[in-house]
């Protein structure tokens, strides 16, 4: 391969594995800060690439043998407001953050006031079922087919061979700012009160907090990011069908990721999205029966053990804040309380 | 510990009225629906139901013992019936024990060679990861959610593991064909199904009786009611805790093999696709109730199967989380949920 054939490869890598790291963000506002079990990462994933999606696709094409009903077409009707910014694909964004946090609004009203493993449940059964009905509903999404004439962003302004390059300081800037807008909120009061949730429950109700309320923001903020991540992914391959949000793809992995990176540390959820992303797409080099694309199942589920066995922090453990002298190891107070 | 405290109600609580009206409303119900439903999809999904109870069973009793969910339950129901078919596909023929279509079934008398190796491997396994991973953690006394968490991890290493040794592939058990039992009012029964139900219900008066007569059932369930007064009051809890994991895992792998039976086919994700069935059942029934789970699992397979009248039999795993959130809004401790 030669050096061009290399860094083409490269950045493509390197668009999935920011896109990655933006899941990880959501899942970091979930898990490493408010302690949510939310497995059903695919169900946000599915919901904002086919918000998304369904806004700027075109209408389906009878000869084309497409059968769903919607197809904003927003880029042809927004034309006149195309200002130099596809203005359209921020549209899209937003959208998809909107719909991934009214669903998260339902399934946390439902069970944030509960057990807390009802959520995870919850968020397991809403993912199958989102996934199904795509799967299903020819009307909806163009079923099993899939919607691929998703428009690129700004594909009118660079050459198509460059065009990656391009996408990649797109994601690198949402990922950005994403990465600004978590970090400023969980150093705010609100979120040391989703830390406080975390740790202790039963005393931050005590200090006169509506946990419930708590946990029901941090719960919609983190899907709202997770749908960002599904637009950006669904503009990026450029094709959704019902497959692309199998569980382990669109779930397990990104979990795997946020432990390996260090829960409850912004930094390790964008670095483990890097390592897993790195070593999920480096087996397929490896020589033999190492390649089987079945052994990364077995390699996501083994990372998850190791790491909750041997490194509960993770490789980047949650940075202290508050006080340097607090008794508490910073990875210990992420995973085990 | 020869008589049963009022507040011993986990596991196997006290029978009560309030059980009855729900069973008396449950079979007005399905008299009503009588003249719209076609009885057939009514029955079969009884069979699912019992399949369904077995391992949301098993379920309930991880989550009445060691109170988190376990979400590998539905791979250690494949893991098992890919352990069936193993012996069934490969050992046991090449020991000169094959045979399909005993009598009116489809599968052989291997079967009941084969279930129990499944059930004691099984079993096995369970003991083997509690030791591993599970008991670590619980010295180290972490939360009911990185205990979820790590079954988490298990259950994708597990099926990650069934690919990697029997690759994607449909299978099926060494089966012929045979006629379903027809019965009146165009009712179609595939005899398997009789076989699936008649060994549910007996599973399950084993496990009654072995629950509530035998020593170390009884301790189960004042374990299960509270851990620390049990080991005050001389309980190894350790033991008792294997022996949860081995019982529980012995009926996963049932519930695996009569899966693999009533689809005729195994598949790597079988077991996973089922979960939410599972959970869906012992959420409705009241977590770590075994008659819950049991009652549960019947309106679960029933509604699922039922609503292929209509829907896509792609719903069903749908109708089944609809159903869940239904019980999460109304009762949330689910039908005859106790406490917690």
């Amino acid at each position: 391969m030669d050096l061009s054939g290399i860094i083409g490869y490269l950045t493509g890598f390197a668009i999935m594995a920011v896109i990655y790291a933006i899941f990880c963000l959501g899942l970091n506002v979930h898990w490493g800060y408010t302690g949510l079990f939310n497995i059903g990462i695919a169900g946000f994933f599915a919901l904002g690439a086919y918000t998304s999606a369904l806004l700027t696709t075109a209408s389906p094409d009878p000869l084309m043998f497409e059968d769903y009903v919607f197809g904003g077409d927003l880029p042809a009707r927004l034309g006149f407001w195309n200002l130099g910014i596809d203005l359209w694909f921020f549209i899209a964004l937003m959208a998809a953050a909107l719909v991934c946090g009214v669903v998260a609004l339902f399934i946390g009203f439902l069970t944030l006031r509960l057990r807390e493993d009802y959520l995870a449940i919850a968020t397991l059964g809403i993912a199958e079922s989102i996934r199904i009905i795509f799967l299903n509903e020819r009307w909806l999404a163009n079923g099993s087919k899939g919607l691929y004439r998703i428009p690129k962003f700004l594909g009118d302004l660079v050459s198509p061979q460059h065009y990656d390059y391009l996408y990649l300081a797109a994601v690198v800037t949402i990922l950005f700012i994403l990465y600004i807008a978590v970090d400023r909120a969980i150093k705010s009061p609100w979120g040391r009160v989703l830390k406080a949730i975390r740790e202790d429950e039963l005393t931050t109700q005590a200090s006169g907090k509506n946990v419930f309320n708590f946990k029901l923001q941090s719960f919609i903020f983190g899907a709202g990011i997770m749908g960002i991540g599904g637009a950006l992914y669904a503009h990026n391959v450029r094709f959704v069908d019902p497959i692309t949000f199998d569980p382990l793809l669109a779930t397990f992995i990104i979990w795997a990721m946020l432990m390996v990176g260090g829960s409850g540390n912004n930094k390790g959820a964008i670095l483990g999205a890097f390592v897993v992303w790195g070593i999920w797409t480096g087996t397929q080099f490896l020589p033999g029966f190492l390649s089987d694309p079945n052994l990364r199942y077995v390699m996501t589920g083994l990372l998850i053990l190791a790491v909750i066995l041997l490194r509960p922090g993770g490789v980047l453990s949650e940075e202290r804040v508050v006080s340097r002298l607090s008794e508490t190891r910073p990875g210990d107070a992420s995973t085990e309380t | 510990m020869t008589t049963t405290s009022p507040r011993t109600q986990r596991l196997i609580p006290k029978w009560n009225a309030s059980y009855s009206v729900v069973a008396g409303f449950l079979i007005l119900l399905i008299l009503g629906f009588f003249s719209i439903i076609k009885l057939e999809l009514m029955v079969n999904g009884l069979f699912l139901g019992a399949i369904i109870a077995l391992g949301a069973i098993s379920l309930s009793l991880i989550y009445g013992i060691l109170n988190f969910a376990h979400l590998a339950q539905g791979d250690f129901m494949t893991l098992g019936a890919y352990i069936a078919l193993f012996l069934l596909g490969t050992l046991l023929p090449r020991l000169g024990l094959e045979g399909a279509g005993l009598g009116p079934f489809t599968f052989g008398y291997p079967v009941f060679i084969a279930l129990p190796l499944a059930i004691l491997a099984m079993a096995a396994i369970a003991i083997g990861l509690d030791v591993t991973i599970y008991r670590r953690l619980r010295r180290r006394g972490v939360s009911k959610v990185l205990l979820a968490m790590t079954s988490l991890g298990l259950a994708i290493a597990l099926r990650g593991a069934v690919q990697v040794i029997w690759g994607g592939d449909t299978y099926q058990y060494p089966r012929l064909s045979k006629e379903f039992y027809q019965l009146s009012m165009g009712i179609r029964i595939p005899p398997d199904n009789l076989f699936i139900g008649a060994m549910t219900i007996v599973l399950v008066v084993v496990l009654y009786l072995f629950l509530t007569r035998t020593r170390i059932g009884k301790a189960m369930r004042a374990t299960s009611d509270n851990m620390d007064l049990a080991r005050v009051s001389g309980i190894n809890t350790e033991n008792i805790i294997k022996w949860t994991w081995a019982l529980s895992a012995g009926l996963a792998a049932t519930a695996g093999v009569f899966l693999a039976i009533f689809q005729a086919q195994l598949l790597p994700i079988m077991g996973w696709r089922l979960l939410i069935l599972l959970f869906a059942s012992v959420i409705l029934g009241g977590i770590g109730n075994l008659y819950g789970a049991l009652v549960g699992a019947l309106i679960i397979g029933v509604a699922a199967e039922v609503s292929t009248q209509w829907l896509n039999p792609a719903y069903k795993i749908v109708i089944a989380f609809v159903i869940m959130i239904a019980a999460l809004l109304i009762r949330p401790k689910g039908i005859f949920g106790v406490k917690d």
